[in-house]
């Protein structure tokens, strides 16, 4: 028995190689380029640079603002959307759910090409001139048109498991509408809010695709500060890229860590 | 009268929201059958965008690029992947939660974070940027989303069934072909095609792991609008044409996938 056996552990070591060399090591790499300085030394310059500079901070609050706004705007859209989906009887509801991921579908820069054209049309309207300009809004826009997905989906599988008998009993004890809502639905749809929110926070946070082409280059997030630093200071960018790191994985822990089949990206409906 | 009221208010928030889900897309759509390169008034029907993205060898050849990578990509993490999700499964659990774990980095982590880890091991090791290194680069993103949807298959996998092959004389390899894989391919298949969807998408670890010249839609898209039009040999309504197909290229797909799913439905019966 004992050769089967090991024949089926091998099959991991190609994978096991392939992370090694392309996750941990990279990983490490960051770190070492974090804590040195151009000559190579181990230093905390980097940081003590990056964080005592104001607009650099500024920056940082500016993104982090954003990251919420759209973080939240998107919640309050998918939140209503898949409590509405799993709770329908309706019989085409997967469809419908379908109809919510098939975007994600097209090139992601397409998609975003899409809103600037829609935005650039809209602005050529009359009395709608100070869309031109506002960027910010823009940006948020095009970030929870694009996040959105990742939002819906969490939140649809976890309130699709909650048992309807649930629902009856909170009735049958009398409970309203809103404290079966506050009581029931809310506490158990709990892990796909987290799961939904780290899919959202963090890409809005990072992605700056959506920023550079919506926010006319006005609008910085700290994703695109790593490829500022790209062609210039690796150790800055490596330092920011390793503080991002950090965040993730802090968040990770807080939200009770990653729940793999909430997370779904619509492959698997 | 209050419950008709509440489903027509369900109905109309989910439509709301799909409908501004869909503007931009329908919106492109209808004019990239316009004469003109100016959105908001229709001059006339014509072929002219898609005529010039046809014709064009430099879009021809990105857009083979996009797909070729994400076959490659795709076809490289699925086999990766599986291979390394089967190897796991049956690790001892302290090897499968460390692997498990480093799997999951690429997942929850930034895409510029890895993108940029990737791109300074590479100069570190003086591996200059190559196909190679895009490659690898889409594989780092792409496989472990492959094991995610392999590994819940093969928790569901009837074990004993493996070991009764064994018994009745088929080589370990044998019985991993003929009795593990019928029974994980669905996951197999969702997770090739969750890696295509990843690779066709990319922007940010495309940007920093591709050789000079090497022009993805993503990339190309990102650069025209960005940079303006001087920076490309096409005009930007030609991605008018461009979304235009993808999406109908999709929503074929998905139509017949589901016809497919439900004639195999109706054979069954």
């Amino acid at each position: 028995m004992k050769f089967p056996r090991f024949t089926r552990k091998t099959l991991c070591i190609p994978y096991a190689v392939f992370l090694v060399f392309f996750v941990i090591i990279p990983m490490l790499v960051i770190f070492f380029y974090a804590f040195t300085d151009k000559n190579m030394n181990i230093s905390l310059s980097n940081f003590i640079l990056f964080f005592s500079d104001p607009t650099k901070i500024s920056t940082i609050v500016y993104s982090l603002v954003i990251a919420l706004i759209t973080t939240v705007c998107c919640l309050l859209i998918a939140y209503p959307v898949a409590y509405i989906l799993a709770r329908s009887k309706m019989k085409k509801k997967f469809v419908i759910l379908m109809l919510f991921v098939l975007p994600m579908w097209i090139n992601f820069v397409l998609r975003v090409n899409a809103i600037r054209e829609l935005f650039n049309l809209i602005a050529s309207l009359d009395g709608m001139e100070w869309l031109a300009s506002a960027n910010y809004f823009k940006t948020v826009f095009g970030m929870v048109y694009d996040f959105l997905p990742f939002m819906i989906l969490p939140l649809y599988t976890t309130m699709l498991k909650i048992d309807n008998s649930l629902y009856e009993a909170s009735a049958d004890l009398g409970a309203g509408g809103t404290t079966t809502f506050l009581r029931v639905t809310l506490p158990l749809s709990m892990p796909g809010i987290m799961s939904g929110i780290t899919m959202v926070f963090l890409p809005s946070m990072t992605n700056y695709v959506v920023s550079d082409m919506l926010g006319n280059a006005k609008v910085t997030i700290i994703g695109k500060f790593i490829y500022d630093y790209f062609g210039s200071d690796w150790h800055m960018g490596s330092m920011v890229a390793l503080v991002l790191l950090i965040v993730v994985f802090v968040s990770t822990w807080l939200s009770g860590g990653f729940q793999s089949e909430e997370n779904v990206r619509g492959a698997n409906l | 009268m209050n419950k008709i009221l509440k489903n027509t208010l369900q109905v109309l928030f989910v439509g709301l929201v799909l409908l501004l889900l869909y503007l931009p897309i329908l919106l492109l759509a209808v004019y990239s059958f316009d004469k003109t390169d100016m959105i908001g008034r229709f001059e006339g029907f014509s072929l002219a965008h898609y005529a010039e993205l046809f014709s064009n060898t430099k879009v021809l050849g990105m857009i083979g690029n996009t797909l070729l990578l994400a076959f490659l990509a795709a076809v490289l993490s699925t086999i990766l992947g599986t291979l390394g999700a089967i190897g796991m499964f049956y690790c001892k659990k302290r090897i499968k939660t460390f692997l498990h774990g480093i799997s999951q980095i690429p997942v929850i982590n930034a895409e510029i974070v890895t993108a940029l880890a990737l791109s300074v091991t590479f100069v570190a090791v003086n591996l200059p940027k190559s196909y190679f290194s895009l490659l690898i680069g889409h594989m780092v993103i792409c496989t472990p989303f492959v094991v995610l949807s392999v590994m819940p298959k093969l928790k569901q996998m009837d074990n004993s069934l493996y070991e009764a092959a064994l018994d009745l004389g088929a080589s370990p390899a044998k019985a991993l072909r003929k009795i593990v894989l019928p029974q994980i391919i669905p996951g197999v298949i969702s997770g090739f095609m969750l890696a295509v969807t990843l690779s066709l998408d990319d922007y940010i670890v495309t940007m920093y792991t591709r050789p000079t010249g090497f022009e993805t839609i993503s990339t190309y898209v990102y650069n025209a609008t960005t940079k303006g039009n001087a920076h490309t040999a096409v005009t930007l309504s030609s991605f008018w044409a461009l979304t235009t197909i993808i999406f109908v290229v999709i929503i074929l797909f998905v139509v017949i996938s589901n016809l497919s799913s439900v004639r195999k439905k109706e054979a069954d019966r």
